[in-house]
Parts: structure tokens; sequence; C-alpha cells
């Protein structure tokens, strides 16, 4: 039977660095999509899943199971990801003003459209590209903290509780905050959203 | 229910986490709000088109850089681990201890110092060792040896010892 996570976390400060191993390979691919759903940039996604997994591993002997792992997990993420977006704002504004007209690849690197594409239906392709690039573009537009809300509410599928925690709020705050998060996506993804019915 | 109320359970309703109470409250609001009716429907849709985003896989390098920096971390040693010795330590330490121990109980090592006000020397001392007293006795008072001349004391130190061992 798989160990909890506060189990292997226990496991952990108990001096097992094996059980690090298992919670590193449990939570890297979702947190480092969290982040780059947060950063939108795929290395510095990766520097701050880094350094989720230090602090975790840094905290070891401290570590009481008062929470869930994950609210304690994302509650680092979280913010790791909104102190680095406060630090680089001024950064990606500048180049918001200077970037290309481009495909927003999800591998994390602006990838100019290219009609030599050797795509099977270049213009399924192209219209598949434009619609989630106009997805990521909304959720980008979003207040930083709505944003994580989302991201958490829809990806890590993590409870009312748990998000507020980690955000530290109420669970009526965060209803309120999904209320408006979703009410801005609404209205940004109208097209698709009409189409979508 | 009123529309205003029905913003903090709108999500809940959508991702059908509403105990059954509350959802039966708001499809009574649903079946007379036409608005709140529509935005329900946009939101699953909102909700929808959110799934169609792929997820990123960490690349190749991730876990070995994870890895690094931990094995990179300093060991962080509780004050206690300070008094914590090693195996081999601890092993030699219990038996310096138990030796002591078993030196200090044995019943012929008796320290002349710890005898109490109304005993004696002779009364602490051991029966086994009597031969020897005996011994030193005839020795001490040993007419013969008395007229023997006094050893010269030598400045140069006693190497016989040495000298015999080669």
């Amino acid at each position: 039977m798989a160990r909890s996570d506060v189990q292997l976390m226990l496991d952990v400060k108990a001096g097992d660095e094996q059980s690090f191993a298992l919670l590193l390979q449990r939570y890297r691919s979702p947190l480092v999509n969290f982040l780059y759903r947060m950063v939108r940039n795929r290395e510095q996604a990766e520097d701050l899943a880094q350094e989720v997994f230090i602090r975790v591993y840094r905290a070891r002997a401290e570590y009481v199971p008062s929470a869930k792992f994950t609210t304690w997990l994302f509650r680092i993420a979280t913010n790791l990801a909104l102190n680095s977006l406060r630090d680089t704002r001024h950064q990606r504004m500048e180049m918001s003003l200077d970037a290309p007209v481009s495909a927003d690849a999800e591998d994390g690197d602006e990838r100019t459209l290219d009609v030599a594409d050797k795509h099977p239906d270049i213009e399924q392709h192209l219209v598949e590209e434009a619609r989630k690039g106009m997805i990521r573009h909304a959720i980008d537009k979003l207040p930083e903290k709505q944003r994580a809300a989302v991201l958490l509410h829809k990806y890590q599928e993590l409870d009312y509780g748990e998000i507020a925690k980690i955000l530290a709020c109420s669970e009526s705050a965060l209803k309120s905050l999904l209320f408006r998060a979703y009410e801005t996506l609404r209205v940004e993804l109208a097209p698709l959203v009409s189409g979508a019915k | 229910m009123s529309c205003g109320r029905m913003e903090k359970q709108m999500m809940p309703y959508v991702d059908g986490r509403l105990k059954v109470s509350e959802r039966r409250e708001v499809e009574t609001h649903l079946a007379t709000c036409p608005a709140c009716r529509v935005r329900v429907t946009e939101f699953r849709a909102v909700s929808g088109l959110l799934d169609e985003l792929p997820q990123i896989e960490p690349s190749g390098a991730f876990d070995a850089r994870v890895r690094a920096r931990v094995a990179a971390e300093p060991v962080k040693q509780s004050w206690w681990a300070v008094f914590a010795p090693s195996p081999r330590a601890a092993f030699a330490a219990s038996m310096l201890l138990l030796a002591t121990i078993w030196i200090g109980s044995r019943p012929g090592n008796v320290n002349t110092n710890n005898v109490g006000s109304n005993g004696t020397a002779a009364q602490a001392i051991d029966p086994n060792d009597l031969p020897v007293l005996e011994n030193y006795d005839i020795l001490a008072n040993f007419e013969p040896l008395t007229e023997l001349p006094q050893p010269v004391q030598s400045d140069e130190p006693d190497d016989s010892d040495s000298n015999q061992s080669m």
C-alpha cells in the first residue's frame, strides 16, 4: 500500500532520503505545471519548483502534520510564485510591449507561427493553437490571487478549505474570488464559451 | 435565495460540491432566475475550456537538479546530536563504565581512605593480604638487615631494567 504524503514526510523527518525521492516523484509534475501557469515561463517555473522542494527538505526537522501535506506544499509554491511575479512585474511589462506576434506554445517557448510547419492539417492546428493561446491569455489576465485560486481549484482539485488556507483567506472569500475569476474568464472567452455551450 | 447569495454558491454548485439541501436551494433559485441560469451554463463551459490546456512535463534534468541541491544542503543536526557519539565510541564508553563498576564492586578493593573514624587501617585490610603483611613484619624487625650499609643514591637513572630486557 502506498504511504500517505504525511507518512512520507515523517519518514523524511526521521532521515529516510528515499521518502523524499518519492515525494519528489509524486509532486514534481503538479508543482511545475501550477508554477508554469502562474509565471508563464518554463525555466522560471522549474527553478521555483526546485526551491519549493528544497524548502520542504529544509523544514523536515520541524515538520508537524497539523495540515494536509498538499496545503503546505502549495502554500509554499503560491507564495514563491506571487513573490516572483511581484519581483519581475516590471520586466514582464517591458517584454509584453516588445513581444512579437506569436503562438504561445505549451512547451514554454514563444514559438512564432510557421506556415511551412509540416503539420498534416495546418489550418486545424493553427485554430487549436489560437484557441489555447486565447485561454492561456485569459488566465494570464486574471489578478494574481484569482489566478492562483483558479489553478488550484481547477487543476489541483483541492477542496475549498485547503485552497482558502493556501491563499490565507476564508472559504467564503475564496468562493467570491472564484466567482469573480470565472466571471472575468466568461467575458474574456465569450467567443469560445458561446461555441462550447 | 437572492442573486447576491448565489455568488458564493455558484462555483460549489458547478463543481457538485454542495450539500443536498444547499443544492436544492440553488436549483429553486435557478428555476426562477434566467440570468443565474445562463451564468451557471457559461461557468461550466469555461471550466471545460480550461480542461483543454495540456500538461507540461518537467525537463529531464529537473529531478537531478533537485537531488544535487538536496545533497549540497548542510547536514542539520540538533544540539542533542552533539552528545550522540558514534556506535564505536558508545560501545567503548559502555565498556569503560562497566569495567569501572566491576572494579569498584570487587570485595578486595577497599579504599583505606573510606575507613570510618572508629575503624583502623588494619580493619580495612583484606585477610588474604595477611601473609604479605606477616612477611613485612618479619623483614622490618630482622636485625641483620639493619646492619647493612644504606644504598648509595645515584644521580644517573638506573637503566639496569632496560639492559636486562635487551
